[in-house]
């Protein structure tokens, strides 16, 4: 840090980032009520293990090697003019480098990497929902780090990196992650759903689905209101909060100061509050309608409206966001339970809908609404095109998505370690833990009544 | 050609201002939006209407409702 105004920017930027981390751990929060509380009774332990259990697992490998991979993908490789791995560029985020740990002469690269975690964790997490009362542990925490530490930063790489080849010659443009958190975590659920198979009784004989309720309605909502507050620091973490034109280096002329998206293109903070609050708005209003009045349904929608606006909520009119995310909300609605009756896809918590199918809407209204647009403050960069969006939309949701859930959950299920036994899915898969808990609690209520004189 | 007139940043950020699609609908959108609003609370009010109408037809006896108010 040379000037005190260099300093002031470092330190206020690495306090910016530290308090989204914060933040976004509610997303983590809100995920594990959410899924307790849509699970039956006889799972709940077993449900909420699965997802915690995401904390250390992604954590830990996204350390090794998921950072690593975010720096040096972002020509795929050979996806752009011929290029390989940029080791260069990430010559600084392989765990045995110097900023990766305690140093003085580095205050961005921890709260950084952390933000970047909690995205991970986040794209992992959705996954968890959809697969629950059904899938073994030990299967849900491979996939996990597959999606979380190795598929979504590849795309994160290609798509969302100033300086990824999907900006460059696509002119994709996902600032608040409709695709490459949503969609691709929409897309690889589906992938390991098909593979898993819905909960028994699911369906009825004739191919009917059956509504399996939440065991408890209103923890779903406290869950989905936590993942709204921690929305609010994914939002404010995806921007670069203080940078000069100097700093950028692109084709920003001047000397004012701005914030950026992740591509270091313009825009400010107050612009995506306007934009956050509009689309939560507009998805809940068009869900409750459609919905009608379901809590459960209205709550996803505010949801998926804003993962639907969230593409384009750098630049969005908020009134533009609200008729979006109202679209969003409706379509993940539609999709879900025409996809459901289709194609017998049991998805539990509508993980699928309410991030893949709108996050993929949000990318193709994107593609029209910001047509013509700098992708990116650099020269060279494709404009922002509905033909760009529709590919980065197939990339997200099906090629780095749909494809490694289900290859990596057909190879689990060939090793036999997939999905739980029938008996044990029936009896509930804490039967075991419940009895010890039943007999725990006879014997030292028994024992405390011989005791009473 | 862009839906916001910006087709580069080679711009000096003190001289840019709004940057959303299509300026100049501002107005159009807000009409638009007003028309969401209260189109919501027709929509509402019908529905609302109907579920009243099934919550009335559930209990023809009061038994249920009894049960549920011992229910509390």
């Amino acid at each position: 840090m040379g000037t005190n105004l260099d300093a002031l920017t470092t330190l206020f930027t690495e306090f910016y980032y530290w308090v989204t981390v914060v933040f976004m751990f509610l997303i983590h929060v809100g995920f594990c009520m959410y899924e307790v509380a849509a699970s039956r009774r006889r799972n709940h332990i077993h449900t909420l293990m699965k997802n915690i259990m995401i904390i250390p697992l992604v954590t830990v490998t996204f350390f090794f090697f998921g950072w690593w991979i975010y720096f040096s993908f972002t020509n795929g490789p050979y996806l752009f003019e011929g290029k390989g791995l940029n080791f260069e560029a990430a010559s600084f985020a392989r765990p045995w480098d110097p900023a990766m740990g305690t140093n003085l002469g580095d205050h961005i690269t921890g709260v950084f990497w952390a933000a970047f975690l909690l995205f991970s964790w986040t794209a992992a997490s959705i996954v968890s929902g959809s697969v629950i009362e059904r899938i073994q542990s030990g299967a849900f925490w491979v996939l996990a780090v597959v999606i979380g530490s190795f598929a979504w930063i590849i795309d994160a790489s290609w798509g969302w990196h100033w300086d990824g080849w999907m900006v460059k010659v696509l002119g994709y443009h996902d600032a608040y992650a409709s695709g490459v958190i949503h969609a691709i975590a929409g897309g690889f659920a589906l992938g390991v759903l098909m593979v898993l198979g819905p909960r028994l009784g699911k369906f009825r004989s004739d191919g009917t689905p059956r509504d399996i309720p939440p065991h408890n309605p209103w923890l779903v909502t406290l869950g989905l209101f936590m993942i709204y507050t921690g929305f609010w620091g994914f939002y404010a973490a995806c921007n670069v909060p203080i940078i000069s034109p100097e700093v950028i280096d692109g084709q920003i002329t001047g000397a004012t100061w701005t914030a950026t998206n992740i591509y270091l293109a313009p825009t400010t903070l107050s612009a995506i509050t306007f934009n956050f609050l509009m689309s939560l708005s507009g998805g809940l209003m068009a869900a409750y309608v459609v919905s009608k009045g379901d809590a459960f349904w209205t709550f996803s929608g505010g949801l998926a409206g804003i993962i639907t606006a969230s593409a384009g909520n750098d630049l969005y009119h908020p009134i533009q966001a609200m008729f979006i995310a109202a679209f969003g909300a409706w379509a993940a609605y539609k999709l879900h339970y025409w996809v459901e009756r289709k194609f017998k896809i049991d998805d539990a918590v509508g993980a699928v809908a309410v991030h893949g199918y709108a996050g993929v809407i949000g990318l193709l209204i994107c593609g029209f609404m910001l047509w013509g647009q700098p992708s990116s403050p650099y020269e060279g960069y494709a404009a922002i095109n509905p033909l760009g969006m529709l590919i980065g939309a197939i990339i997200m949701f099906g090629v780095l998505g749909f494809l490694p859930g289900y290859i990596v959950a057909k190879i689990l299920n060939g090793m036999g370690v997939l999905r739980v036994p029938a008996k044990v899915e029936l009896e509930g898969l804490d039967f075991e833990s419940d009895q010890a808990y039943r007999e725990a609690i006879a014997d030292v209520v028994s024992a405390e009544h011989a005791l009473v004189k | 050609m862009s839906t916001n007139g910006m087709s580069d940043w080679a711009v000096d950020l003190a001289n840019v201002a709004n940057i959303y699609p299509f300026p100049g609908t501002e107005f159009l959108l807000f009409l638009a939006g007003l028309a969401f609003w209260i189109i919501w609370h027709v929509l509402q009010f019908r529905a609302e209407k109907t579920e009243l109408r099934h919550e009335m037809d559930a209990d023809e006896t009061g038994d249920k409702a009894r049960k549920a108010i011992s229910r509390y």
